[in-house]
Order: structure tokens, then sequence, then C-alpha cells
């Protein structure tokens, strides 16, 4: 017999009052990444020959673009799970963890706003 | 109330100096390690796109970069650790099934991991210097 409520069992959450969303965002991210990583380093191996005419019109068109952007943004929330676990492993003081939690944060959006504002002005700028 | 004295003389769980090193210990470890390494990978990669996006002074001064000796050093170990972290995700997967936990398993999970990354990272390196 159970003693959760319906309610709770509906919910799914236990006492940490989160269910397993980080588990499963770095499965799926991590799934995503295999395929997508395999195709930034195909896009990078293209580029190496190139001049910057070639390489800019190569990361600006649209398949290229978007499979370069698909791979930042999969790859950085995977990054920022991953980094998570290792703050809240080695970090034993709750101040320094949390901060340390914060700034993970920060730098995965402000890398990510990076690529995607460097992607999209390879695509649109002139 | 507790006090920081009785915290410190807390019975210790055993860590890893307590142990003897197994190879998936240390594949684990590597794992982690490369992992934490892939983070500064993709400040890289995002200054390569950046700089890319800047315009051609930018781009030639992080393609001079990346293409010095200490460059494609660095590179080389971003290649290995992607590789060498993506191959032991997919071992993840394979124990998220329920399958690979036998002794004689987790030894080959962690020859693959190793040999395939290591393959992996090379035949990059081939490819990409054959291509340009």
């Amino acid at each position: 017999m159970s003693m959760r409520t319906p309610l709770g069992k509906v919910r799914g959450l236990g006492s940490a009052k989160s269910g397993t969303e980080h588990f499963w965002q770095q499965r799926i991210t991590a799934l995503a990444n295999v395929p997508l990583m395999f195709f930034l380093v195909v896009v990078v191996i293209a580029t190496i020959g190139a001049d910057y005419a070639q390489a800019k019109a190569l990361l600006g068109s649209p398949f290229v673009a978007i499979g370069v952007l698909a791979a930042v943004v999969s790859g950085l929330v995977h990054m920022r799970l991953g980094m998570q676990v290792i703050i809240e492993d080695y970090i034993p003081n709750e101040a320094m963890k949390i901060g340390a939690l914060y700034l993970n944060t920060f730098a995965t959006v402000l890398i990510g706003i990076a690529c995607v504002w460097a992607v999209a002005k390879l695509s649109f700028g002139a | 109330m507790s006090t920081s004295t009785t915290k410190s003389s807390r019975p210790l769980s055993p860590h890893l100096q307590i142990y003897k090193l197994t190879w998936t210990m240390v594949m684990s470890i590597i794992h982690r390690v490369t992992g934490a390494g892939l983070y500064f990978g993709t400040l890289l990669l995002a200054w390569w796109l950046v700089s890319a996006a800047i315009g051609p002074g930018a781009f030639a001064t992080a393609k001079a970069v990346f293409g010095s000796f200490l460059g494609r050093l660095v590179l080389f170990g971003f290649t290995w650790a992607l590789f060498h972290h993506m191959i032991g995700g997919v071992r993840h997967f394979i124990w998220d099934l329920g399958r690979g936990f036998g002794e004689a398993e987790r030894f080959l999970l962690a020859k693959i991991t190793l040999g395939g990354s290591l393959a992996l990272t090379i035949l990059t390196w081939i490819v990409a210097y054959a291509a340009n």
C-alpha cells in the first residue's frame, strides 16, 4: 500500500520538490550531441583551408548555421548540467556553491548569446 | 544545536584514496575531467564563431592562434576529450538500459572508450590534414 496522496502520485515529485528533469535533460542533450558534435567537427575541418569569404559563406549558409546553433544550444545545456553536478559534488561551502552555480548559469547563457549573435551576423549581416 | 566540532568529528565515508584504483574508476574520473575540459573548449568554439562574425582581421587572429603549435596541441586535446566524453556517454546509455554491468563487460567498455576515443581523434586529424 502506498502512503502517497493521489496528487503526490500525479506530480511524481519526492521531497526534493523536483523530479528527474536534470537526469533526463542530460540524457536527451547527450543523445542529440552525438550527431551534432560530429557535424560540428566536419564544419570546423571544412573551414581550415577556406579563406575568410568562403568560411563566412559556409558558416552563414542555412543548413550549417542551423546545425551549428543546434550543436551550441544542446551542448551548452548539457555542459551547464554537467558542471552543476561537479560544483555540487566538490564545493561544500553553501554560499560558495550557490555563487558557483549562478556563475555556471551566467557563463552558459553568455556563451550561448555570443554564439547565437555570431551565427546570426554570419547569416544575415553584411 | 550542532557546533562545528561535532560536525567535523562525524564519521566520513571512504573516498578515492581508500580504494584500489580500478579501470572503471579511472574511466569515470576521465569522463568527468573531459567533461570539465569541454566546458573550456566551448569557450574556444565561441571565440572562433565570434571572431568569424567580427571580420577578416579577428578571424585571421583566431586562425593563427589555433594554427600555432600550442593551438593545435590544445585542439588535439579538445578533439580527444570530445570523443572520449562521447563514447563514455554512449557507455552510460548502455548502463541506463541495464546492460554492461558484468566484470568482463565493464572492462570491455573501458577499453572501447579508451581505444575508440584515440582512434576517432587520430582519424579526425588525418582527415583534417588530408582535406586541406
